[in-house]
């Protein structure tokens, strides 16, 4: 079943759309990336610091709808402190778990809820230029 | 007398519930429903007169010709084009805009030219002549918006001196309408080939080619009534006779040669290929019906519709509307942001409630980077669009608050 508002928007949710984690950019980050959910118009741009391999500190700024934002503070929590290799291998289930939401159903949302995740992919993949 | 009871009566997907809720359809400026009249034209055609066009010797054959053909003339009647050989059917828009720039954009414009369209086009009427400019080193100039979302009138002189102007006769997301007329004949005085996208206006309004004084006229047939795939441009037969097709196969020939080729007559020339005959005859039937609602009542109705639901979103705290306040200087449509919620959430969460708008940036791009939103809601409405609809989207908004605690 289509998951309804009502278990979609968790009063987590609503609370990290409107009091986001990590929200902010990195200055100096090792790595970063912006990706766009063209269908929406939803923006994001992840940064990340590490060193020693360990992520010190990732970020996110941008704009876009509740479920991408929480998806974002969540992940960005979820990261920090872990190594970059990781990091590196997860995925779409790591991230429906953080968020609770099964969107099987709703294929839309979906692609709001791993517009983060695959920012930090396409982030770790090509450092910044210069670095 | 306009009876929007009894014209819902004819669209059966009006009846339908999604998710148990009864469907509220206010996203007809993405595409519009369909009566009827023009599924059973679709469906009619493949039981009795399926064949294909342009070259069947056998009796089904001329008949799904002759069928098909009708619909040019049709066309022409509702645009008022001077000839039938002016319509080329293409698949929407899009396809229309790209058929002038490689026909006649790619012969026409060189290095230095300027290129004037709009900031409120589509990207339909956008991204085409921005590539035609890089293609040939021409310069693309931008008509900017006021604070009302009107073209300002000052950057109208950008026409003088240019080669061609592309402009859209209704925004589709700040619902503006422009005055064609002047730009066409602006256009014109200074020996520039103009284009009017007319995919909101021409479903919202009568359509007079010859009054408008435009080279082109674009426009979809799936946002006014008929079937996905269908769609017009218009042009000037002396500029068709000039330009070169776009897609070169069957149908568009006349003689072919292993060495060389030469091409058919207008309209033929530019509709490589089998065409989407039975789409098509759909489109004539979606003709016939708008002009038995009669164009005036469309627009009449549609105002009427935009003008309540332009009065109901100002009520709604924390909304703020996009483009002109007043309905009489817009197409069927509003866009809006509501404070504190992403569009994207607000489109959600009134799904719901089995209430369809659309958001996101509408394929508008350059225009939200201009108003520096990153998206925004939009309701848009049709001849079957009733005030009792515009209520439930505004009871919906208030159910998005509730769960925003905005």
């Amino acid at each position: 079943m289509k998951m309804s508002d009502q278990e979609l928007y968790q009063e987590f949710i609503i609370e990290l759309f409107k009091n986001p984690l990590n929200y902010g950019s990195i200055s100096d980050a090792d790595y970063k990336a912006e990706m766009y959910n063209t269908a929406c118009g939803d923006r994001i741009v992840i940064y990340i610091r590490v060193k020693d391999g360990i992520i010190v500190d990732a970020k996110h700024d941008g704009m876009g709808c509740a479920i991408s934002q929480a998806s974002a503070s969540l992940f960005t929590e979820h990261i920090r402190g872990k190594t970059l290799e990781e990091t590196k291998k997860l995925g779409k289930d790591d991230v429906l778990k953080l968020l609770k939401l099964d969107l099987s159903r709703n294929p839309t949302r979906m692609r709001c809820a791993l517009l983060p995740l695959d920012a930090f992919r396409k982030a770790v993949k090509a450092p910044e230029s210069g670095k | 007398m306009y009876d929007v009871e009894k014209i819902r009566q004819d669209f059966p997907i009006l009846r339908e519930k999604v998710g148990g809720k009864p469907l509220v359809y206010l996203d007809s400026a993405a595409t519009s429903q369909k009566p009827k009249e023009v599924i059973d034209a679709v469906s009619n055609f493949y039981l009795k007169s399926n064949a294909n066009v342009a070259r069947g010797l056998h009796r089904l054959g001329e008949e799904a010709t002759r069928q098909y053909e009708e619909v040019r003339f049709k066309v022409k009647d509702f645009i008022n084009a001077r000839s039938e050989r002016e319509v080329l059917f293409t698949k929407n828009t899009t396809e229309a805009a790209n058929m002038v720039l490689y026909g006649w954009g790619m012969k026409n414009i060189k290095e230095g030219d300027r290129i004037v369209t709009t900031i409120m086009e589509h990207h339909s009427n956008f991204v085409p002549w921005q590539q035609l400019a890089r293609m040939k080193k021409a310069k693309l100039d931008v008509i900017d918006i006021d604070a009302d979302g009107k073209l300002k009138e000052d950057e109208l002189e950008k026409i003088m001196g240019a080669k061609f102007v592309a402009v859209s006769a209704a925004s589709n997301v700040l619902g503006t309408l422009n005055d064609v007329k002047k730009i066409c004949k602006l256009a014109r005085d200074s020996g520039a080939v103009s284009l009017v996208d007319g995919a909101q206006s021409v479903p919202s309004m009568k359509t007079d080619v010859r009054d408008i004084g435009c080279d082109f006229l674009a426009f979809s047939g799936h946002k006014m009534l008929a079937p996905f795939g269908t769609g017009a441009l218009y042009g000037k037969e002396e500029i068709l006779q000039a330009m070169d097709p776009f897609l070169y196969g069957s149908e568009m020939i006349h003689k072919v040669t292993v060495e060389e080729s030469t091409w058919n007559d207008l309209p033929h020339r530019f509709e490589a290929g089998t065409p989407v005959v039975a789409e098509t005859i759909g489109l004539g039937v979606a003709i016939d019906y708008m002009k038995k609602l009669g164009m005036d009542n469309v627009k009449r109705h549609k105002e009427d519709v935009t003008a309540y639901a332009l009065k109901r979103l100002g009520e709604v705290n924390g909304v703020k509307i996009i483009g002109p306040k007043n309905a009489h200087e817009r197409a069927g449509l509003v866009a809006f942001e509501l404070e504190k919620v992403h569009p994207h959430d607000v489109a959600a969460i009134l799904d719901d409630s089995g209430i369809a708008i659309r958001s996101g940036h509408h394929c508008a791009m350059p225009l939200h980077l201009r108003l520096d939103i990153p998206a925004s809601s939009r309701a848009s409405f049709h001849v079957y669009t009733k005030k009792e609809e515009i209520d439930a989207l505004i009871t919906g908004l208030e159910k998005v608050k509730m769960v925003f605690g905005a």
